[in-house]
């Protein structure tokens, strides 16, 4: 049974990185509202920043992958 | 061919009917058993795992329970040299209950991957020795170099590619500094994207060098997501959904990387400026990981985007087969459409996301000293 | 599992398909694309900057012309000024020349009038003095007509001159 534990693992990795992606996205529009002049210096800032935490979390995919 | 594959799936379903008594699965085999004998339970995750997994023959659909698949040559690099035979040999078994004779030596298939056949088979009728737990062969395999089904799509793709980039490029020769018509159209906006919003925005000075490795990687990523967005024949395969893709496009990366690193980018590893020198080691230990999770990141993230789409795409369609019932049909299918068309953003955006961030790495590895 | 340890054979092909495809790529299909369109955004510059070009040009053109127009009305303010000016002491001197020749005329009648009434008083004065010497002429004659009047006379001269 380690595969559904490490299937929790994998939800709760994705759980932190659906926040850390949602912060990145509504703060994203935020600035584009503020700004949007700046649209497309702060679209590639954006997924760059997402890239980045979705990485960690498909790190966490992985792991629950490996484990399975 | 196909007909051909018709006759010997004939075979190939007895072998099957083998092949279900060592399912690993048991619980499963519970099911079936209450469900009724002759009729095998559903398993979604094995039929999804099974679609996005590489095999040996392209397997079209199921003819009256008999599958029906396009024989892909198997190219096996084996002790005695070079052995080539058609996949159609294995008659679909994926089991290792069927042995093939090729270049005086014996084969099995075991879940796609082949080893050379043991003597004797063993309780369940396979010709590999195989752990009881685990279920992992212990026998010895050859290098296989078969044109695999996700090496046919690749293939595909590559000829797809060409084919619309040769003819376009052609259409700029011939009549030169005027507007862009037809495959030139749609193409240029494209090159230009990548050229102006990845390349130079993301590289900088020396950009030029680098544009046709991205545009290469762009559109062999972008071409690949969407053939494996076609749901039959040629598409559908999983080819940027396959780790090994993933990873040669990120090994690729991180050689254009480091190879282009300057004594900066260098510095910035292994003796970060402006610190304490106590905390100099311990940075250069994190920065020297870093340099190998970025690209093992671009690997996982396509990997893991491409073929969590499969996986959603398949579920969806595996409900009407899970409720047993048509009923859900028009629910799965509207499921399945809708994630379609995220699936279509999906592959331009995953495209997009590793070329940006391949471009982001050689432009942070070429970066000067503005300090 | 198999979905994440990668197949050499896939591998194998990949890596020789990609290089293959960015060859044939950079070679046939990256290199006239991109050099076909870095020509046009030149062509395209040029032409924006020959077209900006003839604009300043037509602008320089157009206060060159406005210049030109305005020095115009200038000297015709100018010339009308001129011409003004003229025409006002034409009338100015026509006027003090007329009134000279007035005073001039009014003048030489009224020297003729003071003359003419000289001469006329000149005139009555002669005649009255003719008439005066007539008048004593005749009262003389009348008074000094016979001896005994003349000796009367003399003797009243005489006494006079006594007195005297």
């Amino acid at each position: 049974m380690t595969g559904s534990i490490a299937a929790l693992g994998a939800g709760l990795a994705v759980i932190g990185v659906g926040i850390g992606i949602g912060l990145i996205g509504g703060h994203a529009m935020e600035a584009i509202a503020r700004q949007p002049e700046h649209t497309g210096k702060i679209q590639t800032n954006m997924i760059i920043a997402a890239a980045l935490v979705e990485g960690a979390g498909l790190f966490g995919i992985v792991v629950a992958l490996l484990g399975n | 061919m196909a007909s051909n594959a018709v006759l010997a799936s004939e075979e190939a379903h007895t072998a099957n009917e083998h092949a279900s008594a060592i399912e690993a699965n048991a619980e499963s085999h519970g099911h079936a058993t209450e469900q009724g004998e002759e009729k095998e339970a559903f398993n979604p995750a094995e039929v999804i795992m099974h679609h996005i997994a590489d095999s040996h023959g392209w397997h079209l659909f199921d003819w009256n329970d008999h599958p029906v698949s396009i024989p892909l040559p198997v190219i096996l690099y084996t002790n005695n040299g070079l052995v080539v035979f058609s996949s159609a040999e294995f008659h679909h078994d994926q089991e290792g209950t069927h042995v093939v004779e090729a270049g005086g030596q014996r084969f099995v298939n075991v879940h796609e991957k082949i080893y050379y056949a043991s003597e004797e088979a063993n309780e369940h009728g396979v010709y590999a020795h195989m752990d009881h737990e685990t279920h992992e062969v212990s026998n010895e395999s050859p290098w296989d170099i078969s044109i695999t089904k996700n090496v046919a799509a690749l293939l595909f793709a590559a000829l797809v590619i060409l084919l619309i980039f040769l003819p376009a490029a052609r259409s700029y020769k011939k009549n030169p500094n005027s507007a862009p018509r037809g495959l030139a159209g749609f193409v240029e906006p494209l090159v230009v994207f990548v050229r102006d919003d990845i390349a130079k925005n993301n590289i900088g000075h020396h950009y030029k060098r680098f544009v046709p490795l991205l545009l290469t990687i762009f559109f062999f990523i972008w071409i690949n997501n969407l053939l494996g967005l076609v749901p039959f024949f040629p598409g559908g395969a999983n080819v940027t959904g396959n780790i090994a893709v993933t990873m040669v496009l990120a090994i690729i990366a991180f050689v254009v990387t480091n190879v282009n690193g300057n004594k900066h980018y260098w510095g910035h590893i292994f003796w970060m400026p402006g610190l304490p020198v106590a905390v100099k080691p311990l940075l250069a230990i994190v920065e020297f990981i870093g340099i190998f999770t970025k690209p093992f990141s671009l690997m996982i993230r396509l990997f893991a985007n491409i073929t969590a789409g499969h996986i959603i795409v398949l579920s969806l369609v595996s409900l009407v087969f899970i409720f047993e019932t048509v009923w859900i049909s028009p629910a799965s299918v509207l499921l399945t459409l809708f994630i379609s068309i995220l699936e279509l953003l999906v592959a331009a955006l995953q495209a997009y996301i590793f070329t940006l961030l391949t471009a982001l790495y050689i432009g942070a590895a070429m970066h000067e000293e503005h300090h | 599992m198999g979905i994440v340890t990668p197949g050499f054979g896939l591998i194998f092909w990949t890596t020789l398909t990609f290089f293959i495809l960015l060859f044939l790529l950079a070679k046939f299909a990256w290199k006239p694309i991109l050099k076909a369109v870095q020509d046009r955004e030149e062509a395209i510059d040029s032409a924006l900057e020959a077209a900006k070009a003839a604009k300043a040009e037509m602008a320089s053109l157009q206060t060159n012309n406005e210049q030109l127009l305005k020095e115009a009305r200038e000297e015709r303010e100018q010339i009308l000024k001129e011409a003004r000016a003229l025409r006002d002491k034409t009338i100015a001197d026509a006027k003090t020349a007329a009134s000279e020749e007035a005073a001039k005329v009014l003048d030489a009648a009224r020297a003729q009038i003071h003359n003419e009434k000289m001469a006329a008083m000149t005139e009555v004065k002669n005649q009255v003095a003719q008439l005066a010497i007539d008048m004593s002429e005749r009262i003389l004659r009348a008074e000094l007509k016979d001896a005994a009047a003349q000796k009367a006379m003399v003797d009243r001269a005489m006494e006079d001159v006594k007195m005297n």
